[in-house]
């Protein structure tokens, strides 16, 4: 009688620290996206900040989701209050020029801020390669399922988001998966 | 003693102050409203207009209780003071207004975030356990109080 008490102990407690020791390994503010593997919502948005040569949009341009089919786009959504966007900037504007003669490409959408800021924010950090649209409403935002920025969304030549980066993009997860998605036939212009 | 007497008053005359004049303008304000609300006639179809918005608002703010604030901690956006909650808020008014349904506008969001938007899972599939596992526990807890009750009742000391 008493070694079955003394099984009982441990058999409920032995599941239970299991499942916390499992619950600390995991990140309770990541929250998977349902948007990977699904085609990505569209948008039609006002350049604000043109960029440089060659990847420069004039001020004023709109830029249609459509208009880009075919080609890889990488949606970065940002905010010059952001601390994240600061880690990332460079990594964006290096890897945006370094695939300026490929099918892909780069937008910037800045997210709850004001333009005058942003373009403040851009011209601080020494300048962005690709342009940047304003997303005054957050409808895009929200469209994308946006929780915070820095996000990063990586589309294929269909139009599907592939990959979706919380936080900080570094240079090699952008080449990653652009590379990858430049191998897929298909997706070639 | 007097100039620390003299600093304390002028400190509440200046914390006092800006609340009496805003107090005035409430005041002002809402007299003014009520002065304009009299003197402007209401046809029925302003008063259409009025009963529709009221619907309206009414069935976003039942949504939108429903709904998760994206970028706090377990609130829903009905709550939620941040602009991503208003701005959400804004979107569900849109849909109802472009005539989808509570469901639809529901999905949409799912669509977006996943369930994770809901603050009450549905209860389908796995998550049917957080419904039926506490009414379980407490069917069996009193299962169990019922039967060592009996049994301390019962049983004779030895």
């Amino acid at each position: 009688m008493n070694w079955k008490r003394a099984l009982l102990a441990p058999a409920i407690a032995v599941p239970v620290i299991a499942l916390f020791g499992w619950g600390l390994t995991r990140d309770p503010g990541y929250i998977e996206s349902p948007l990977p593997g699904r085609p990505a919502p569209g948008f039609a948005l006002e350049v604000f900040a043109p960029g440089t040569a060659p990847l420069a949009r004039p001020a004023g341009d709109s830029i249609h989701l459509d208009s880009l089919r075919g080609r890889i786009v990488v949606v970065n959504f940002w905010a010059s209050w952001c601390l994240g966007c600061r880690d990332e900037h460079e990594d964006l504007t290096r890897t945006a020029l370094a695939y300026a003669d490929r099918p892909v490409s780069f937008v910037g959408v800045l997210y709850m801020d004001q333009q005058p800021a942003a373009l403040k924010w851009i011209g601080e950090m020494g300048g962005q390669s690709y342009p940047s649209v304003d997303d005054p409403r957050s409808r895009m935002a929200i469209d994308y399922g946006l929780y915070g920025v820095p996000e990063t969304f990586i589309l294929d030549a269909q139009g599907v988001v592939a990959h979706k980066q919380t936080g900080p993009i570094s240079a090699a997860v952008l080449t990653r998966v652009v590379d990858s998605l430049l191998a897929v036939p298909t997706g070639a212009k | 003693m007097i100039t620390r007497r003299r600093v304390m008053i002028c400190a509440m005359v200046a914390l006092v102050a800006p609340a009496v004049t805003m107090a005035q303008h409430v005041r002002t304000d809402s007299a003014d409203r009520a002065a304009r609300g009299a003197a402007m006639p209401r046809s029925s179809a302003q008063l259409d207009s009025i009963r529709a918005d009221s619907v309206l608002e009414a069935r976003t703010t039942r949504l939108a209780v429903q709904l998760r604030c994206a970028v706090c901690q377990g609130i829903s956006i009905q709550e939620s003071p941040s602009s991503l909650a208003r701005e959400m808020r804004e979107v569900v008014k849109d849909q109802l207004r472009a005539g989808r349904s509570d469901a639809e506008v529901k999905a949409y969001f799912v669509s977006k975030y996943g369930e994770w938007i809901l603050l009450a899972p549905t209860a389908r599939g796995f998550n049917l356990v957080l419904y039926v596992l506490p009414a379980l526990l407490l069917i069996g807890g009193l299962v169990g109080i019922a039967v060592v009750v009996r049994r301390w009742t019962s049983a004779p000391a030895p």
